[in-house]
């Protein structure tokens, strides 16, 4: 009842082919955006913004880019936290030995590093499959994480093998406090959003679909597996590589290469999995299961009053995570994007039966 | 499938290429310095295959990748490290046993019926969930700290070939005794499979699943034995691992090493397991040695990893894997 679309009717091929054809959809949209650009900075807090917000969208963008790549294309990839690392030193990098480069400027182009980085290693992608990649891509991971911990320049020789991000600001306006912060990651997170949501709709997305679905069968009808699948690859690094550069820039301001270590691939691995293969919906609502858990995890010991030490409550809150993947994936092996659109099946006929 | 006399002709001559070229490209290393490294390796690659075996022997029969091998290590490990303080030490063993089988069971009965016939990644992901699980839950059930495990190997090196060679040969007596407790298993697990009916069983799932059960071999029982072999496999490499390193967190790590040494031999092959871990440990210790100090140290990291994957480039199916040919 609520959900309905009797009566829209479609006379162009323009409104035909348009991003969200129903009106509700169009109407939530607008309202969800402008409730995130204009009432959330209102009336949020500064936790909110630092522990919760800015993880959630930069972790999004880097879902969404994993999902490019496992959802779209079927290339299993635990590479993701290593190219994540390449997108912040890139940034860091271009930051501290070239001056005066706008902010922007800085992101696209660590995105495009890390494009060229994954594309090099996608190139076993023409060889192998599936859980030989998986291991194949875990090679990029350790050899990204011991070059970045080793080779001096990338860390500009400092002696601890840590560093910091410049002060950040975009054409002169400085992006000190929370809600700025927010906001610029947010603006970044919907374009991103939107041309990864197009790209899948477009011609791109749909050899690259073929090719998860069957590379033997896409090549019969005349897709190239080299272009379709090092194109997924490069897509999906440039957008691993932007939230690498933002997380270490926006989110850590100073960090390590052990911030980009395997176990961050198998989180966003699991945003993926748990959000739901091949939708960028779903690569939302996995960073914000993921973000978010933890969180909560950690309050119910204190709700509850129990006497717990900090290393106990670690171990159970890793416990009651595996076993929370476990069930969700018993329950929904298509993810929460699955969920979400039986939930608007549901809705079309609600409140009535039939 | 399997063990071709192809095949093992191929690992024979990668293991003896890389034993002959290392010393010659790398010159001037003395002989008996060279021969511990390799048999250092070499020991280190015996280690790898335990795990991987574990790996192997449950990919083979549900087809599941199971990533939670290395924390089903710790998690053997960390039991029997304090079983052992409060009985003695061969009912520690039992008692750990008894709970890697209860393991299996639970895990057949609330991971894997569930999630049957879903893709491959799925249940991968669920396997990382378990690895999780059993994390969390080793640590809270017996805690954190870096126990020492102590069943009674000898600590200290012995030197061999002292009259053939200047200095003789340092060997890790620790080593020698886990190489052979390993050689043991898989000895043991070559017979379960091949002369007992479970074994027949068992490779009878392997081979084609619809297959067995169309002639009555109960998949689900074969699932709780499989787990329970694999976790009697992890106990074993629980034991090795954690008498050499100390039970820690670290353990459960292992299980990444593993990944190189079954693509290396192949996801299917035992045997495979085997000669992939000997490639790989020996490969690494070569490497760090002969070949870290151009790279600044440390390459022991990712050097196995990029071994398989240059490896893989030439033959994706690994050395003994079952070569896939798609049709449409």
């Amino acid at each position: 009842m609520i959900y309905r679309e009797t009566g829209q009717f479609k006379s162009s091929y323009a409104s035909d082919a348009q991003l969200l054809p129903i009106l509700q959809d169009r109407i939530f949209m607008i309202g969800l955006l402008a409730f995130a650009f204009v009432v959330v900075p209102a009336v949020g807090s500064e936790y909110l913004f630092d522990a919760i917000l800015v993880p959630f969208l930069i972790l999004s963008l880097a879902a969404i880019g994993l999902n490019i790549l496992v959802g779209y294309c079927g290339q299993l990839s635990l590479g993701t936290g290593g190219f994540m690392a390449v997108g912040a030193y890139a940034a860091y990098n271009l930051a501290i030995r070239v001056p005066d480069l706008n902010l922007l400027v800085i992101f696209i182009l660590a995105g495009l590093i890390t494009t060229l980085v994954g594309m090099l290693f996608g190139i076993p992608s023409l060889r192998i499959k599936g859980f030989y990649l998986a291991v194949a891509t875990l090679a990029a991971q350790f050899f990204i994480d011991w070059a970045f911990a080793r080779i001096r320049w990338f860390t500009n020789d400092s002696s601890s093998g840590s560093v910091s991000a410049p002060p950040l600001a975009i054409f002169g306006v400085p992006i000190e406090s929370p809600i700025a912060k927010y906001l610029m990651v947010l603006a970044i997170v919907c374009v991103g959003a939107l041309l990864a949501k197009n790209l899948t709709r477009g011609a791109i997305g749909r050899s690259w679909m073929a090719i998860r679905d069957m590379d033997v069968a896409a090549e019969v009808i005349g897709i190239r597996p080299l272009t379709a699948k090092l194109s997924a690859f490069a897509v999906s690094s440039f957008y691993v590589g932007v939230a690498g550069a933002l997380w270490a820039f926006v989110r850590l301001g100073s960090w390590e290469p052990l911030a980009f270590d395997v176990n961050r691939s198998f989180q966003l691995l699991f945003m993926v999995i748990i959000g739901g293969l091949g939708s960028i919906l779903g690569s939302f609502l996995g960073a914000a299961f993921i973000v978010i858990l933890p969180l909560m995890l950690n309050q119910i010991p204190t709700w509850l009053a129990i006497p717990l030490s900090t290393a106990a409550i670690s171990h159970i809150e890793v416990m009651i995570f595996g076993a929370l993947i476990v069930f969700f994936l018993i329950v929904e092996p298509h993810g929460l994007a699955r969920l979400w659109a039986i939930g608007k099946e549901k809705l079309r006929l609600w409140p009535f039966p039939h | 499938m399997g063990l071709t006399a192809r095949n093992l002709t191929i690992a024979f001559f990668a293991l003896l290429a890389f034993g002959a070229v290392s010393p010659m490209l790398f010159g001037a290393a003395r002989f008996p310095q060279w021969m511990e490294i390799v048999i250092g390796g070499l020991m280190s690659g015996v280690l790898y295959s335990l795990v991987a075996i574990g790996l192997v022997l449950i990919f083979k029969a549900s087809g599941v990748f199971n990533f939670a091998q290395g924390a089903m290590v710790l998690f053997a490990a960390l039991s029997l490290v304090r079983l052992m303080e409060k009985m003695p030490f061969a009912l520690a063993l039992l008692a750990t046993l008894a709970m890697m089988v209860a393991l299996a069971w639970l895990i057949e009965r609330l991971v894997l019926r569930p999630l049957v016939n879903q893709e491959g990644i799925v249940l991968f992901m669920a396997t990382l969930g378990v690895a999780n699980f059993l994390d969390g839950f080793g640590q809270t059930l017996w805690g954190s700290e870096v126990y020492t495990l102590d069943v009674g190997m000898p600590k200290e090196p012995k030197i061999l070939f002292e009259s053939t060679f200047d200095g003789g040969i340092l060997v890790n007596m620790e080593d020698v005794i886990a190489a052979v407790i390993a050689a043991f298993m898989v000895a043991l697990l070559a017979l379960f499979f091949q002369k007992t009916a479970t074994g027949r069983a068992l490779r009878a799932v392997a081979d084609d699943h619809q297959a067995a059960q169309s002639v009555g071999i109960p998949l689900n029982r074969i699932w709780v034995i499989v787990w329970s072999v694999a976790g009697l496999v992890a106990l074993v490499g629980g034991i090795v691992w954690g008498s050499k390193l100390g039970v820690q967190f670290s353990l459960s790590q292992v299980a990444l090493k593993a990944l190189p040494v079954v693509i290396l031999g192949g996801f299917t092959s035992i045997p495979g397991a085997i000669i992939g871990g000997l490639i790989i440990g020996l490969g690494e210790k070569l490497s760090e040695v002969y070949l870290g100090r151009f790279f600044g140290g440390g390459i022991e990291n990712w050097f196995a990893y990029v071994l398989a994957l240059v490896f893989l480039l030439f033959r994706p199916e690994g050395l003994f894997g079952e070569r896939r040919i798609d049709r449409v």
